[in-house]
This record gives structure tokens, C-alpha cells and sequence, in this order.
């Protein structure tokens, strides 16, 4: 799984949580909360997603790694090869 | 009385399975077009209900709507509706002096059924329980949703009476303007009920649960095949005002609340009792004014329920005997039973007759239960008649809680 791959599964995400948003032109590094309007419920509900879908855990000391866009693919690319790998 | 205690409607919003403005609900009203519908829902397949087709985007972006309700979306709709209707420039107004009282009959079973069925499918695992859960379920969400999404920064709260709630809703925005407490207010009443299994589950299991080969002919007040309740949606919010304010801004006055009354049986969980109804309407029509002569509508609470109808038309019959002027008819044999929101919109369907001179009628009474006969009752047809001038409408609903409302056309 390529970091394309990931940030697409992130902003699938994102477009579930935040079905409002404009996510055509979402910066790397630029705070998601910022660009998107997010707040700290959709936060959570990232959080659930990854849950559901992917089986990724995010405790809440690494919250802050979901941050931006390029801070989600760095923090969640080695839980996504790890999910891949035990399926 | 002052105009400064006066109390007018000067907007109304609503969604019903039968139409999404005032006009549209009138007109099918007097048309006979029944709003019922059959529906998948969830353990007991197919069902018959009242299901509502307002644009839930129209005022609600997708991500609130994702994270609300769905009585939340209705009592939002129906509130922009309402002040629009109403000239209501918010720009203009003390948004701190706009209070929300929204009836509801329960809420929250909707969402705790649908987290249960999430988490069912993790193994009843609670980390997949929405942290949603606890906004959307607090009790004043209707209202709540409400004054977010308007920016209403007066007192909100939602009002559970059961059935009886579209009224009491209505109710309590009355007393609050008399109080001096807000300067509008937004009352009525809402439902989420059709989202819920348990609902038609439990009528189900008190073989009080409507069937019927053709939706639309399923709801039967007062029929001799009638055989129980359809389950329906919908909200209705009224704009009330203090006559004094309503004429200051050249407000359109639909109509004039003049008397009301709560009571409650204090007998059984589900029977109601027709001494206790009688009392409510003749303390409605006391604090009125009026006597029962002086009403030309009565708009019925009645769920097509033998036993409900029946108790309801004895009621009537004590306080109705002498009045020879007074019509009687159903609104929920068009559209259900919409629990919280029923009186509400109940209510507003029988407005229209101020201007109209028309009573709507009773539809599926193909034969009349010889128990629920009473002179003036208006079946299946529109009743024309000179002038309605007063409207008195009944709410009712378990743990036997009783409610009528009366209002009068304005007059200058």
C-alpha cells in the first residue's frame, strides 16, 4: 500500500464524516481542522471510521497525529501495512 | 383580556405525510388524500405508516443532519418554516427573546435501536458505540437542534406529554409569552416514531396495530373495521406571539389562542377516561370564554382504536349535547397517528376552515361503529359551512394525559 493509497482511504474517510466539504484541494500539511471546518466530534468520528473499517485503533495520546493530511499518512502508514499483513 | 396577554399564531410550519406546507396539508385535506404508506422496518418487515418527504437539506447542511436527528431535522424544518411564514426578520430580532417548546411523545428510542444494531454487528462491542449518542438522546434534542442551528439563544426544551404533546408544546409557548419570558415563541410538537421497531412493535403486541391491503385505507377513526394505529412522522412548529407585537409589525394573525386545558385521568396507564377528557374541554372552554355552542369545529384526537374512539365520542357527547352548530371531525385518518407532533398538526389542518368555510372530514368511514355516532360528525366528504369562528382541538395520549386547545379567527 502506497501513501496514495492511504490518503485516498483517509479522505474517504473525511468525505463520510464531513460530507459538506470541498476535498479536491486538501493541502498535506495544512491542519485538517482548519482547511475542513472539523472539530474535535469529528475528530472522534475519524477515529470510528478507522475503527470500523480499517480496524485501526487510535488512542487518544496519538490524536494529534491525525492533525493534517501528510501527519495522518505517516502515523497510519505502518497500522494499514499491519492490518494488510495479518489479513 | 390585554393585548399585551393576547396571544396570536402568526406563522406555522409543518411536514406531514400529506404535505409539506400548510397549504399543500389543506388542500389534501379537503381533497382526501391519506399520507399513509407501507414501510420495511426493521424484525417486523413490511408495516403501514406516515412517512414525510420534506427536503431535509433545505435548511440543514449533510454533516448536522449526520450528526442529528431526525426529529431534530423536522423540528428545524418546520421552525424556518414557520418564521418565514411569520415576516420574522431574526437580523431584527433579540434572538435571546425567542424561545423553542417543542412536544414530543418520546425520544431517543430511534437512536439506542440503531446504535444497538451497529454494535450488534461487532459483537455487541461498545468502542463501536457513537459518541452521538448522548446529543442526539438528551431529551431536549428537537429543540435543542433548533436553537443551534437558528441561533436562538432563548430558553429551549422539549416537552413530553405522550400524544398530548403537539398541544402542550403549543401550550407552553403561550404561558411563556404571558410570563413575559421570551417575546416569540416556537411551539408545537414532532415525531421520529416510524424510525423505531419498538413502537409498532409494542401497538403490535396490544393488537392495537393497523393493517389494512391498502395503506391509505388504513387509518379508520370511528369505523366499524377499524383495528388499530398507523404510526407516522411529522412535526408542526407555530410562530406565537403577544397580539400588541404581532400588530406593531403588521404580522399575518392566522389565528388567536384563546383558551386551553391539561389534566390528566389518574386512573389507568393506557384507557382514558371520558369524565376526565369532558373536564379538560369545558376547563379549555371556561378559560375561553365560551360555551360550547360557540364552537364550530372539534377536531378529534381519536387513533381508530375501538375502545379510544369510543371514550373520546362520549366525551363529546357530554359537552357537545346542546350545540347543535358544532362539527366534528379526524385529521389522523388522512395522516396517521404522528404521535408528538399529532395536535400540532391536527391543529393546523382545521386553520384553513377560517378562510375556506369548509370542514374537513373523517375518510374511511365506510360504516359508522354505531358507539362513536354523534350528530355533526363529518365523514368522508368536506362539510361547507357559513363561518368557522372557533376551533376547539383535542389531545390526548397514555398515562392518560388530556389537552385541548381553542382558537378563534382574529378579529380586528
Amino acid at each position: 500500500m502506497v501513501d496514495q493509497d492511504i490518503r485516498n482511504l483517509i479522505l474517504d474517510i473525511i468525505a463520510t464524516v464531513a460530507p459538506d466539504a470541498d476535498l479536491s484541494n486538501v493541502v498535506g500539511h495544512v491542519r485538517l481542522r482548519d482547511q475542513l471546518d472539523l472539530d474535535s466530534m469529528d475528530f472522534l468520528d475519524i477515529v470510528m471510521e478507522l475503527r470500523k473499517r480499517h480496524k485501526i485503533e487510535v488512542p487518544k495520546e496519538d490524536y494529534q497525529q491525525l492533525a493534517t493530511l501528510d501527519s495522518c499518512v505517516a502515523y497510519l502508514g505502518p497500522k494499514f501495512q499491519a492490518v494488510t499483513a495479518a489479513r | 383580556m390585554t393585548a399585551a396577554e393576547r396571544v396570536v399564531i402568526t406563522g406555522v410550519g409543518l411536514t406531514s405525510p400529506n404535505g409539506n406546507t400548510l397549504e399543500e396539508f389543506r388542500r389534501n385535506l379537503l381533497d382526501g388524500v391519506s399520507g399513509v404508506t407501507a414501510i420495511e422496518t426493521r424484525f417486523m418487515g413490511r408495516v403501514l405508516a406516515g412517512v414525510c418527504n420534506f427536503d431535509e437539506q433545505k435548511y440543514q447542511g449533510k454533516k448536522e443532519r449526520r450528526r442529528g436527528t431526525r426529529a431534530g431535522s423536522i423540528s428545524i424544518y418546520c421552525a424556518h418554516e414557520a418564521l418565514g411564514r411569520s415576516g420574522i426578520d431574526l437580523d431584527r430580532l433579540n434572538r435571546a427573546r425567542v424561545g423553542t417548546f417543542i412536544g414530543i411523545t418520546e425520544h431517543g428510542t430511534v437512536e439506542t435501536e440503531n446504535e444497538i444494531d451497529v454494535i450488534r454487528q461487532y459483537d455487541y462491542d461498545t468502542r463501536y458505540w457513537s459518541h452521538h449518542h448522548n446529543p442526539r438522546t438528551v431529551a431536549n434534542n428537537p429543540a435543542g437542534e433548533v436553537t443551534v442551528n437558528l441561533g436562538l439563544r432563548g430558553p429551549h426544551y422539549t416537552i413530553g406529554a405522550a400524544c398530548a404533546a403537539g398541544n402542550a408544546g403549543l401550550i407552553q409557548g403561550v404561558q411563556m409569552l404571558r410570563l413575559g419570558e421570551v417575546d416569540v415563541a416556537l411551539g408545537g410538537g414532532v415525531s421520529e416514531a416510524i424510525h423505531s421497531f419498538g413502537i409498532f412493535a409494542s401497538f403490535a403486541a396490544e393488537n392495537a396495530l393497523a393493517r389494512h391491503d391498502d395503506p391509505t385505507q388504513a387509518c379508520r377513526p370511528f369505523d366499524q373495521a377499524r383495528n388499530g394505529i398507523v404510526v407516522s412522522e411529522g412535526g408542526c412548529l407555530f410562530v406565537l406571539e403577544r397580539l400588541k407585537d404581532a400588530q406593531r409589525r403588521g404580522a399575518p394573525i392566522l389565528a388567536e389562542v384563546v383558551g386551553y386545558a391539561m389534566n390528566s385521568d389518574a386512573t389507568d396507564p393506557v384507557l382514558p377516561d371520558p369524565g376526565r377528557v369532558a373536564e379538560c374541554m369545558s376547563l379549555a372552554l371556561e378559560r375561553a370564554g365560551i360555551e360550547p355552542q360557540d364552537v364550530d369545529v372539534v377536531s378529534t384526537h381519536a387513533t381508530a382504536t375501538e375502545l379510544g374512539d369510543q371514550q373520546e365520542i362520549t366525551a363529546l357527547r357530554q359537552v357537545f349535547s346542546d350545540s347543535r352548530r358544532t362539527y366534528i371531525n379526524n385529521t389522523k385518518s388522512f395522516i396517521g397517528h404522528a404521535m408528538g407532533a399529532a395536535g400540532a398538526l391536527e391543529l393546523a389542518g382545521n386553520l384553513g376552515s377560517f378562510d375556506d368555510g369548509q370542514v374537513h372530514g373523517t375518510i374511511n368511514v365506510t360504516e359508522l361503529d354505531p358507539r362513536c355516532a354523534i350528530r355533526n360528525l363529518v365523514l368522508n366528504e368536506p362539510k361547507p359551512v357559513e363561518q368557522v369562528n372557533t376551533i376547539l382541538n383535542n389531545s390526548f395520549g397514555m398515562l392518560g394525559i388530556n389537552s385541548a386547545v381553542v382558537v378563534k379567527r382574529y378579529a380586528k
